[in-house]
């Protein structure tokens, strides 16, 4: 799937729940589907500051694309940087450097989550473009 | 009164969040203000908007009354022994800095010492800390006992001949419990050394006398009482505060100024620099009056007490009854403190998550936050239970 693609099937995905518990249970199960880190994985400069609860995110560039992995010790947080990395996995840095991450505010997440969990989400979404952006620097020019 | 005429007092207990009816359970941060607050804020701005002391017009002449007012009946409720002893503040914050570095310039030297507790706000740590760091002080940390309050006992042990000044909370923001303040003084005061007592959650529940307590200082915030925000209060001795340096710099709060020398207004002006709160520090009255007609209904910290201690998946941090206040912080096994609060909030409840300010209490207690239901006068028993409803329901969701 293209990177649209997958933008369209999580607000299609969460235009099904209308109610905010039932968009709440569809984050927990995402976050608890999602492997946890081992101890060792949960390092310092994986942490991600900003959030009330903590967030590792560990990435790795692999034939010129992206690949997240991340953990929370806040299941619903969890839930929504699964949703994250699902969505911008396996795309090339300048491919994530070039979105908005403008679905977030339309399933609602950054308008109606707290502030503080939605300057987590932010502080979230700029790490992933901080190593988007660190990637396509380091990545060999070949042209297009 | 019953609770549902108390409840119309306050304009902003009857709206709905998220289409529930809002519980608000976090008193302790902020507590919603009866219309008498509202109003009197609003009249004063309109009619008597002027700034106090210095002119002789009418206006400034009406908003002086009113804030002189408030102090004289500031003074009676915590029964200081003059107005000289009440400085008004921006809130507990500005107070607790405002003695760290006057006190501290006064009396505070390399190699001497400053108590705090472990279970004190970040307010009460880090002034104190600053001061420390200016000074080359030192800052020595008192424990809290198995329940988590504060003993006389501990307390002698930690002082020593270079004690300077100890700094303690008369109910921890986090625990609840109200600390045996009394002897804590009479303790202090047997090796000389002054007390400090930071109030912002004591003034709510226990009916303070800065005389029978036998503190140095007493601070509280407006906001958490009723009051308006941006408003607080310093108590301080009297012989004290004399010897105390101006805090901040400004107009009102000198004598006579010149390029030779300025010398500085008597307590309290000295620490009133600048234009205060005028509209605001006047609403302390109605604030203070229905704290005092009103208490949080005592089947309300019986009945949540009881739930939080008796369910096995719950830590409840601050315990005995007998000490409680309606403030209860607690974990959960398996769920972590701002998934709960997340899920309770679209359940139309309002509750604090996270470290509470309180960062080193945290680490004492080997937790990253806690969740912390504070209650006041205007919740009912009914609330209570739809509370203790909504958190098992938010934990099956959880765990």
């Amino acid at each position: 799937m293209t990177l649209e693609e997958k933008k369209q099937q999580v607000i299609e995905d969460f235009s099904m729940y209308e109610e905010w518990l039932d968009k709440y249970e569809y984050l927990i199960e995402l976050g608890k589907a999602l492997e946890p880190f081992s101890d060792a994985d949960k390092t310092e400069d994986r942490l991600i500051k900003g959030c009330q609860s903590r967030v590792w995110l560990a990435s790795e560039l692999k034939d010129g694309k992206l690949y997240f992995r991340a953990d929370s010790d806040a299941i619903i947080t969890k839930g929504i940087i699964s949703l994250l990395i699902d969505v911008y996995s396996g795309h090339t840095p300048a491919e994530i450097s070039a979105d908005d991450f403008g679905f977030i505010a339309e399933i609602g997440l950054k308008d109606n989550l707290s502030p503080t969990r939605a300057n987590g989400l932010v502080s979230m979404i700029e790490t992933i473009r901080k190593i988007a952006g660190e990637a396509g620097n380091d990545a060999p020019k070949n042209g297009e | 009164m019953q609770r549902q005429n108390i409840r119309e007092l306050f304009p902003a207990l009857d709206q709905k969040v998220y289409g529930k009816p809002l519980v608000y359970l976090d008193n302790a941060a902020t507590a919603q203000r009866p219309n008498s607050v509202v109003e009197l804020q609003a009249r004063l701005a309109r009619s008597s908007n002027a700034n106090i002391h210095r002119a002789v017009h009418k206006l400034a002449s009406d908003a002086t009354e009113a804030y002189e007012n408030t102090r004289e009946y500031v003074r009676g409720f915590l029964n200081a022994k003059s107005r000289s002893e009440i400085v008004f503040t921006s809130g507990a914050t500005a107070s607790l800095n405002l003695v760290a570095f006057s006190f501290g310039e006064a009396f505070i030297g390399k190699g001497d010492e400053v108590i705090v507790s472990v279970a004190e706000h970040h307010s009460n740590i880090v002034p104190w800390q600053m001061l420390c760091d200016r000074k080359g002080a030192s800052l020595k940390v008192l424990d809290i006992d198995e329940n988590g309050r504060l003993s006389h006992d501990a307390l002698e042990k930690l002082i020593s001949e270079r004690t300077k000044i100890v700094a303690i909370s008369h109910i921890s923001n986090v625990l609840g419990l109200v600390n045996p303040v009394r002897d804590l003084c009479a303790v202090c005061h047997k090796f000389g050394v002054p007390v400090l007592i930071d109030g912002a959650q004591g003034i709510v529940h226990v009916k303070v006398d800065v005389q029978e307590i036998g503190c140095d200082f007493y601070a509280f915030s407006g906001h958490k009482i009723y009051a308006a925000t941006g408003t607080g209060v310093l108590y301080g001795r009297k012989e004290l505060l004399d010897a105390m340096p101006p805090f901040m710099g400004g107009g009102e709060m000198i004598k006579s100024v010149s390029f030779s020398g300025t010398t500085y207004a008597e307590s309290p002006t000295k620490f009133e620099a600048g234009t205060q709160n005028i509209n605001a520090v006047p609403t302390l009255i109605p604030a203070i009056e229905f704290a005092k007609a009103h208490e949080t209904d005592p089947a309300i910290t019986e009945f949540v007490y009881r739930k939080l201690t008796e369910d096995e998946r719950i830590t409840l941090y601050g315990t005995g009854l007998e000490h409680k206040i309606p403030l209860f912080s607690f974990a959960v096994k398996g769920a972590h403190h701002e998934d709960l609060a997340l899920i309770l909030d679209k359940m139309g409840i309002a509750v604090r998550s996270g470290q509470m300010c309180a960062e080193p209490l945290m680490d004492r207690l080997g937790v990253t936050g806690l969740l912390r239901a504070s209650f006041a006068p205007y919740n009912t028993l009914e609330e209570a239970e739809y509370f203790i409803e909504c958190l098992n329901k938010a934990i099956d969701m959880l765990v």
